[in-house]
């Protein structure tokens, strides 16, 4: 088998996740179940009677034998077969609420437990997506929290339902005969060393599968949602090559080996309880012989030991689950750790209806990864109601002066104000319900063409939908779809031509009717039919807000009432159409190589 | 039951399946051999007081023991084998199958509902053969010997301990009937879920801008709820048989104790017999009070099962004919002969009536109004759709007739969105052709304007790209794009002229790279600009999903149609 070499990325997140501290992990889970500990209480006395009824079996047999059998005594035969039926029927009824309300907690948990998720993916920034796949974020949110719940629904019940027995078995054989308990009892230490060492590379093991699932998680998602290119360019069968020799094949081997460490740990159980049923039986039956036990004692005693190694067998083959859940739970952890970068600070203000005055007070600006300044000592003051046309070389710094605008990030230096607002002191919320972006690639839901406008302002009517779309020249296309406004965009709207994807964006950003507009170079890839129309559109939206465009279309940088020139992440020139040409500056220089066509 | 369609996936593997059932057969007669020791234990050593007996019982014990561990070790490392091989068979053909599938497939499926095809029910299928089935074949084995040989000790005793386990199997089916079709909703809810979190994730620049979390955290906790529902369905039905099989195990012994005992009383049985005819009785209840978690297990599996199937029973609807025309290198001749299309789900047709004939080397523009068609009647060339009447033909060869792989190689595309891989520059520009040597390799990049940029990069063409690599800009994807197209060499080149979203020096420069790539080829351009139209040897206007006006710059200029509107328009703006 040759050995294959996963992509730094996968084997870095297991290295990251191997320093984790297993008690640790556990008990941040046990967190999550903490609500629920009256249930859980609850059903653990459930479970100590239907166990008790369980361990007491063998015990009950060895009475029948004893008195009722080898006394011929029919009468506690009777008694005894009795009673060992009365425990049956609680014991039905025990075990019933007992998985019901397990049950309903497991699946509680899981259920709060991916909101938590939800609500902080909610809330992390851009920055956190760029770094983090989308099939990261769903190995986590779903593989790894399906992990979890087959670990708190199956694997927290059994658990306690084996340490119960176990405790009960011991109990009773104790209860049966000491000396034969405390024989038995020498392979409990060989059984914790040979679990402690199992549970080591089975940790590693299990860690391994999880990477590789995760890996091949992503490469699946990535060709799925390039599969035009990928048929475009007949790669296939390469693909294909690829997938089934490394990534899959990956898998396949760490699964494999995961079973061998399974398999290699197994056999020890059993070997261990051979050999304690036969020292029993030896030291027992010589016992027998000399009378100083009886024979029911014995039976009773190797049904013991049979059901002794079994919640110890079970307990071990639960370590599966716990690695898994354990590894899965750390990620989960680990996500749920990932700072928020762009947080409302505790007193933030709800920001009052602005006006639309935004000052970049000597703003400077650089990743918190990378030291280099993406933007520098940015000073500009765009009154209310104006549109400001940023004009600049790709890498710029134009985007980022946007997404700062929209607090996507916050400035390293200086302040960005709004109506004198700094945007550090108000709440995200307030800030963007009052602004309206459109990015250069529009991004629709799953969801009817109506529900993507409507994600501007969720309660508009459908009068007013119709409205905004036939102000951006979007309505007479959706007409012409099968279902109109109720047609349903699917994954990426792929069905829709990039200039309807656009235009349906600006009617959502003109039904949300923001007091600041960006427009990230958003009319760039639409023909010159509907330009025109989204032109006359957008002169109607810019009226009376602020607007932020970063075009390159000579009518829209002309009629903006501010051209501000970026180069290397600092304000090169600013000024009106007219005022830049006189300078014969770096605007001159563009508007005569690049804007006419 | 879709778990039986699955047997091809197992058929590979039947050496291995009777490896393993041969060992599963030495584990069951182990353990049936087990009551019998302890049986002449009690009859035979203790009640005649034979000592040599009681250590040749513990000797024994011990060796089965010993046998049993290692055969048990065997068994686990055997069914993981199997399992992952079929596992991985499976994931490979759910992944093959996926991508030859064509983009009206994909038009409508969700990529977290295909993930979860080929991993959430590839496992499902896989624990069911690693885990559940051998547990369902010992059990099979298991009560076929602790029967014949409890049946050989004492036939009435038999026939009153095992009555209760006649309604326990009849309680087990009824139930795996109905948890199949609960668990097939299950996972759907799971589906939806994975596809719910999968859009808010690509989506989140849009929550963010337009401060939607809140309504996106309401539509997620429906679908959350949803599976929450889902899941305690299948637990309420699960917490009422669990039980029941446990109690009608335990009514069992209760019997055979009770009848077995007055047997005993009345001397027509042993003590040893009636001791070994219960350890016969829970050996049989251990894997019978499984027979739910592995009737549930089975559901599980079979539902999975049934949804991988369905993606591996869509056919693809655009395949290469049997009898298929391998293209020979194309001279670059496209025509269009009476071609409508309609998309499944649209009313209007997208096309129609589209007669269009280009000679070899031409330069074609098309233009015409967003949705007017432009984008669906280039992709009809390189047949990511069918035509719904007439014909598309590539150098008189209808392109159903030839062979995909020799048409598509053939054709160059440079979309709209310049979709590049997480991998590097190098791979991503050798995209289309893998083998292809460095210098193709900068040829292409330098033909395209990318390679300064490329060089630029710490790590140059190694560079990698996508989620885990460095960010580039729209124009520096672009020409990434355009290089990836160059090293095909494709006798037809379509691209999308969408580059007003670069600044104008980029532009410029992807100017010159496009004037390159087209240099030599039949070229479809979807113009956006006029520069681009003006040089055209043949300009397409197209209103409608129809082509309203063909003809060169000056002549269409001269018809003052549709044509010299937008020129009109594009001018003054």
């Amino acid at each position: 088998m040759t050995t294959i070499t996963p992509p730094a990325y996968v084997t870095q997140s297991e290295e990251l996740y191997d320093k984790g501290l297993d008690p640790q992990v556990a008990r941040r889970l046990m967190k999550f179940i903490l609500p629920y500990k009256w249930q859980l209480l609850f059903s653990a006395a459930l479970m100590l009677v239907a166990t008790a009824s369980s361990v007491i079996g063998p015990y009950l047999v060895k009475i029948a034998i004893d008195d009722g059998l080898n006394a011929h005594n029919p009468l506690a035969l009777r008694n005894t077969v009795l009673f060992y039926l009365a425990a049956a029927i609680i014991r039905w009824g025990f075990i019933y609420w007992r998985v019901k309300i397990m049950a309903l907690v497991g699946q509680s948990v899981i259920y709060d437990l991916r909101k938590m998720l939800f609500a902080h993916l909610q809330r992390l920034s851009l920055g956190f997506y760029s770094r983090y796949s989308v099939g990261r974020v769903i190995t986590r949110v779903i593989n790894d929290v399906e992990t979890l719940r087959e670990f708190i629904t199956w694997a927290v019940l059994a658990i306690a339902r084996d340490l119960f027995a176990l405790v009960g078995i011991i109990l009773a054989m104790l209860t049966l005969n000491v000396k034969l308990s405390l024989l038995t009892f020498i392979t409990l230490p060989l059984m914790l060393l040979a679990t402690r060492i199992y549970r080591r590379s089975a940790r590693l093991a299990y860690r391994k599968v999880r990477a590789a699932i995760a890996w091949v998680n992503s490469v699946l998602a990535e060709n799925i949602n390039g599969i035009r290119v990928v048929q475009a360019f007949s790669r296939q069968g390469y693909n294909y090559d690829h997938f089934s020799q490394v990534t899959n094949r990956y898998h396949l081997q760490t699964l494999l080996h995961a079973a061998r460490v399974a398999a290699s740990f197994l056999p020890v159980v059993d070997v261990l309880g051979a050999l304690a049923t036969a020292a029993v039986v030896y030291i027992g039956g010589t016992a027998v012989l000399g009378e100083s036990i009886t024979a029911g004692v014995l039976v009773g005693f190797v049904l013991y030991i049979d059901r002794y190694f079994d919640p110890i067998r079970d307990l071990s083959r639960r370590f599966d689950t716990l690695q898994s859940a354990m590894a899965g739970g750390e990620r989960i952890l680990a996500l749920l750790d990932t700072e928020v970068e762009v947080k409302d600070s505790a007193n933030a203000l709800e920001l009052p209806a602005i006006r639309g005055e935004v000052r970049f007070d000597n703003l400077s600006f650089h990743y918190s990864d990378d030291p280099a300044l993406v933007l520098r000592d940015i000073r500009l003051t765009v009154p209310a109601g104006s549109t400001v046309a940023l004009v600049g070389e790709t890498g710029a710094g134009k985007t980022t002066l946007v997404k700062l605008l929209s607090r996507f990030m916050d400035p390293s230096s200086g302040r960005l104000l709004v109506d004198g607002h700094d945007l550090r002191l108000i709440t995200q919320n307030s800030l963007r319900r009052q602004m309206g972006v459109v990015l250069q690639d529009p991004f629709l839901f799953n969801g009817s063409v109506r529900e993507n406008i409507k994600f501007g302002r969720l309660e508009a009517s459908d009068a007013e939908v119709q409205t905004a779309a036939e102000a951006v020249g979007a309505h007479e296309f959706i007409l012409r779809l099968k279902n109109g406004y109720e047609t349903s965009v699917e994954e990426g709207g792929v069905m829709l031509s990039v200039g309807q994807r656009q235009l349906i964006s600006f009617a959502r950003a003109l039904l949300a009717d923001p007091r600041i507009l960006i427009l990230d170079e958003a009319t760039s890839s639409v023909d010159t039919q509907t330009e025109q129309v989204i032109q006359k559109a957008l002169a109607r939206l810019f009226q009376g807000r602020t607007s932020f465009v970063i075009a390159h279309r000579l009518s829209t940088i002309t009629s903006a009432d501010l051209i501000v020139v970026i180069e290397d992440g600092t304000i090169l020139e600013q000024g009106t159409h007219a005022e830049l040409l006189a300078r014969h500056g770096k605007y001159y220089s563009l508007y005569q190589t690049g804007f006419q066509e | 039951m879709s778990l039986f369609r699955l047997r091809f996936a197992i058929q590979p593997y039947l050496l291995q399946i009777a490896a393993s059932a041969l060992n599963l057969l030495g584990l069951t007669a182990l353990s049936l051999y087990m009551p019998r020791i302890m049986r002449d234990l009690i009859d035979q050593g203790l009640s005649r007081g034979d000592s040599r007996l009681v250590i040749q019982s513990a000797l024994l014990l011990l060796l089965l023991g010993l046998l049993t561990a290692a055969l048990s070790g065997l068994q686990r490392y055997l069914l993981e084998w199997i399992a992952g091989h079929v596992g991985y068979d499976l994931r490979n053909r759910l992944y093959d199958h996926i991508q030859n599938l064509s983009f009206s497939f994909h038009d409508h499926a969700q990529t977290g509902q295909l993930i979860s095809r080929c991993i959430e029910d590839v496992r499902a299928v896989q624990n069911f053969i690693g885990g559940s089935l051998v547990e369902l074949a010992q059990l099979v084995f298991l009560i076929i010997g602790a029967i014949s040989i409890m049946l050989a000790t004492n036939v009435t005793l038999t026939l009153i301990g095992i009555l209760p386990i006649l309604p326990m199997i009849w309680l087990t089916f009824d139930f795996g009937h109905r948890i199949t079709a609960m668990f097939f909703n299950v996972d759907n809810r799971l589906g939806d879920l994975s596809a719910r979190l999968q859009e808010n994730v690509s989506g989140v620049q849009v929550v963010r801008a337009f401060a939607r979390e809140d309504y996106e955290m309401e539509r997620f906790d429906e679908s959350n709820r949803a599976y929450y529902d889902a899941r305690i369905r299948v637990i309420s039905t699960w917490a009422v048989v669990m039980p029941t099989t446990d109690f009608l195990v335990t009514v069992c012994t209760i019997l055979i104790l009770w009848f077995g005992g007055s047997m005993v009383l009345r001397g027509e049985l042993s003590v040893g017999e009636l001791v070994a005819f219960n350890a016969y009785i829970l050996m049989l209840a251990a894997p019978a009070q499984q027979l739910t978690n592995l009737v549930n297990a089975a559901g599980e599996a079979s539902a999975g099962a049934q949804r991988a199937l369905e993606v591996l029973d869509t056919p693809s609807a655009i395949v290469s004919p049997a009898d298929a025309v391998t293209l020979p290198a194309l001279r670059g001749e496209v025509e269009f002969r009476g071609v409508a299309l309609n998309y499944q789900d649209e009313k209007q047709a997208s096309l129609s009536a589209i007669n269009l004939k280009v000679a070899p080397n031409q330069l074609i523009a098309l233009i015409g109004a967003t949705g007017s068609g432009k984008t669906s009647l280039v992709n009809l060339i390189p047949r990511f759709y069918d035509v719904t009447d007439g014909e598309v033909l590539v150098d008189g060869v209808d392109v159903r007739r030839a062979n995909l792989t020799s048409l598509r190689r053939q054709i160059g595309l440079v979309l709209q969105t310049s979709l590049l891989f997480s991998d590097s520059l190098k791979a991503n520009i050798a995209y289309g052709r893998p083998d292809a040597s460095d210098e193709e390799i900068f040829a292409a990049a330098k033909a395209a304007q990318a390679h300064d940029f490329i060089l630029g990069f710490p790590q140059g063409y190694e560079t990698m790209v996508g989620e885990r690599g460095v960010t580039l800009s729209g124009g520096q994807r672009q020409r990434v794009a355009i290089a990836r197209a160059l090293l095909m060499n494709p006798r037809i080149l379509i691209l999308d002229d969408s580059l007003s979203s670069v600044d104008t020096q980029t532009e410029q420069l992807i100017q010159e790279a496009l004037d390159q790539l087209m240099e030599g080829r039949t070229t479809f351009v979807i113009a956006h600009r006029l520069s681009t139209v003006r040089r055209a040897d043949l300009i397409v206007v197209m209103d409608q999903g129809r082509i309203v006006e063909t003809g060169s710059h000056a002549e269409l200029l001269a018809r003052g149609g549709l044509y010299k509107e937008i020129h009109d328009i594009q001018l003054s703006a």
